[in-house]
């Protein structure tokens, strides 16, 4: 078959375009890969439930499990703290090497309510913290996750938080390891975990 | 992973044979209706059900009531570019000849106000309001905080 010579022009504009298209996509491709795998090490300095400010420094040597959430949140938030004491359950004599960590996103609130009775009914180990809003927010952007008070009239006290739901893991050097995505069986947790003893 | 689900299913089994109550109410059917144990009763409690529509017309939850709290709400947990937020849900569509779920991490009712705090075991009534079919009340079953959901399996449902 011949092709006419609009067909040829079109031929050549179609390559082209995906040239350029493949061009221009390169350089973000690759940005976002070397930011994945560029390493980071979060860090916090918030109260815990007694008041007493807590470091990210004073838990180097385990491995952390930190969840950023609030104590109003219905659904979210217990479902993941549920599979948190569900792994620290199915670890064992390894328990020890793990420390599980609530963030509070609406601290003030969270401490009227008490922080200490919340993550106790989930799982002894793990420890709350609610810090100031500055704290708060410094401890969120060293982990590179997002949270906002937005306003709901349906809500109580006519405000929610919206937030990252992920499960964050912090290596016993203090450098961040990965995300478990809102959802993640306890169960892929745990073997992940024990993958890296 | 296979191995490690039959034995906490079994688990799951023996300690929650409970919100296995079917309820009609003409094609609508509701049924595993529970909600979770709370912490005290300043904070909301979630309440979860199935319903499933046999008929040929959709239908709707437009609302639910309980003497159980003050203010209960629909909402629907959204995770979208990686954040969770969650929407008041004004009505949840129950398409003909399809059957919705309110589960963890979807559509659940959040329930404020609470007259008291929930304990595992307690049982409350909860009237859910539909666009067409109207209003039913089902029994709403406490689970432990940690429950994952109801387990009918062995009650023959």
């Amino acid at each position: 078959m011949r092709l006419r010579p609009l067909q040829i022009t079109l031929w050549i504009a179609a390559i082209l375009a995906t040239a350029v298209f493949a061009w221009s996509r390169w350089p973000a491709a690759n940005q976002v890969s070397s930011e994945a795998s560029m390493a980071f090490e979060p860090s916090f300095a918030l109260a815990d439930g007694e008041g007493n400010l807590r470091t990210s420094a004073e838990f180097r040597g385990k491995f952390l499990l930190v969840f950023f959430g609030f104590t109003n949140c219905p659904d979210v938030c217990p479902t993941t703290l549920s599979d948190v004491a569900q792994v620290m359950d199915d670890l064992g004599a390894d328990a020890g090497k793990v420390q599980p960590l609530f963030i509070s996103v609406d601290p003030e609130r969270d401490r009227e309510l008490g922080l200490n009775d919340f993550t106790a009914a989930f799982h002894p180990a793990i420890i709350g913290l609610a810090g100031t809003d500055a704290e708060t927010r410094a401890a969120a952007q060293s982990f590179k996750i997002f949270f906002e008070r937005e306003a709901d009239p349906t809500a109580p006290d006519g405000y929610t938080m919206s937030h990252s739901p992920g499960l964050f893991l912090v290596g016993p050097d203090g450098a961040w390891l990965r995300q478990f995505s809102y959802g993640t069986a306890a169960a892929e947790i745990l073997s992940d975990l024990q993958s890296r003893f | 992973m296979k191995p490690l689900i039959m034995p906490f299913a079994l688990i799951l089994a023996a300690t929650t044979a409970q919100a296995c109550e079917t309820v009609t109410l003409g094609d609508l059917t509701i049924e595993h209706a529970w909600s979770k144990a709370t912490i005290g009763a300043d904070r909301p409690a979630v309440f979860y059900v199935e319903i499933s529509n046999r008929g040929a017309t959709d239908d709707a939850l437009v609302g639910i009531s309980t003497p159980a709290a003050g203010m209960p709400m629909l909402h629907e947990t959204v995770v979208k570019d990686g954040v969770a937020s969650m929407p008041h849900s004004m009505t949840i569509p129950v398409p003909a000849g399809q059957a919705v779920q309110l589960a963890p991490g979807g559509y659940h009712g959040m329930l404020m106000g609470l007259s008291a705090a929930l304990k595992a075991g307690d049982r409350f009534p909860m009237t859910l309001t539909f666009e067409k079919a109207g209003k039913v009340t089902v029994n709403v079953d406490v689970l432990p905080l940690r429950a994952e959901g109801p387990d009918c399996l062995d009650a023959g449902q």
